[in-house]
């Protein structure tokens, strides 16, 4: 009996010590992602969707990982500064401007962090000194 | 005893659910009691406010007035092409309204430009394209820039401010209007909110199936 409960205990707490061991970055992760939820609800949803669906030719989808892939470096920018050029997204062409908006480095890495890993995007945190060390090459 | 309880539960939920049932949509804006004598007897009947003649021009170069819309249940909103804030989301709640009443006649939605200067007849037919809008069921509406303020302020907005709490700015707001066979405003929906994009379907659909009366003229 004695020996099961030391057992049961010991696995009780071996389990929480592997959940408090998640490593930093995870947790800098979960925070970057859930406030970037926040800012894309102020700053994107009305057009991009609450699914990121986009609005059919008229505003591009953000489920287009490639393109995030493509485009890493210079996101920060497009959504700082806006966008006027054509551009293809998921094999389609969409030629509306896009507003700037008025967002800090921190808002921004939030929230591409919030949109590489949502809409079936998996391209992982991109950190504040990340967005910071891309915007010193904006237009 | 029991019994009668139960009885009586079950003819009261009936009758709750009859009246529910029968709920009609308000009529909107100012009305007036007129006299009139019809066949030797005195009649009082209420004229109600409705939507007054206007012209202006669809995505296709056409102009339409008042008569275009005449026998046809419609939604009117007011919008601009290049609107970054709440317009996307009104065009992707109208376009839900659209799919619902695309293939039923004599049903129209028209979405005024507020932005003529700029929402040329080609860019609404663009703008229409891209929303894989198509036929004769949603038009894009372009005219004289007051002509669009007015009949907004005055006709559709006016006539359900009495349900808004908020005093400036309708046009902007994004309001779905929506307008019977005889050119009354009969409700006002947020076209930004899912929820009362649903009551707007809902409440169509109730207007559709409201028996057509005598139109006032």
């Amino acid at each position: 009996m004695k020996a099961w409960l030391i057992i049961g205990s010991l696995l009780l707490s071996s389990v929480f010590l592997v959940i408090s061991c998640e490593n930093d970055s995870s947790i800098e992760f979960k925070r970057y992602y859930t406030e970037g939820a926040q800012v894309y609800i102020t700053h994107c949803q009305n057009c991009h969707g609450t699914h990121g669906e986009g609005l059919l030719a008229l505003i591009p989808p953000l489920t287009d990982s490639v393109y995030f892939k493509n485009n890493k470096t210079t996101l920060a920018c497009s959504i700082r500064d806006g966008m006027k050029d054509p551009l293809i997204v998921g094999g389609k062409g969409f030629a509306n401007t896009m507003p700037q908006q008025v967002l800090s480095p921190i808002e921004l890495a939030e929230v591409i962090t919030y949109i590489q890993n949502s809409f079936g995007n998996k391209l992982g945190l991109t950190t504040v000194d990340q967005v910071q060390a891309d915007m010193t090459n904006c237009k | 005893m029991r019994k009668l309880i139960f009885g009586l539960l079950v003819v009261l939920t009936w009758a709750a659910c009859k009246s529910g049932d029968k709920k009609a949509l308000p009529i909107y804006g100012n009305r007036q009691a007129v006299t009139k004598t019809v066949n030797g007897k005195t009649v009082t009947d209420t004229i109600y406010q409705t939507i007054p003649k206007f012209k202006f021009v669809n995505q296709y170069g056409d102009s339409i007035t008042n008569k275009s819309l005449d026998g046809d249940i419609y939604v009117a909103d007011f919008f601009f092409t290049t609107c970054p804030s709440i317009c996307p989301v009104m065009a992707r709640n109208m376009l839900k309204v659209f799919g619902a009443f695309k293939s039923t006649g004599n049903f129209k939605i028209i979405s005024h430009s507020i932005d003529p200067k700029h929402d040329s007849i080609p860019v609404l037919k663009k703008y229409a394209d891209k929303l894989g809008v198509t036929g004769n069921t949603w038009w894009f509406l372009q005219g004289k820039k007051e002509d669009t303020y007015t009949i907004a302020e005055k006709s559709y907005l006016v006539a359900v401010s009495q349900d808004s709490t908020a005093a400036g700015g309708y046009v902007h707001q994004g309001y779905f209007v929506l307008v019977d066979k005889q050119k009354r405003v009969r409700g006002a929906y947020d076209g930004t909110d899912p929820k009362q994009v649903d009551q707007l379907i809902a409440d169509i659909k109730t207007l559709q199936a409201e028996p057509d009366e005598m139109i006032v003229q």
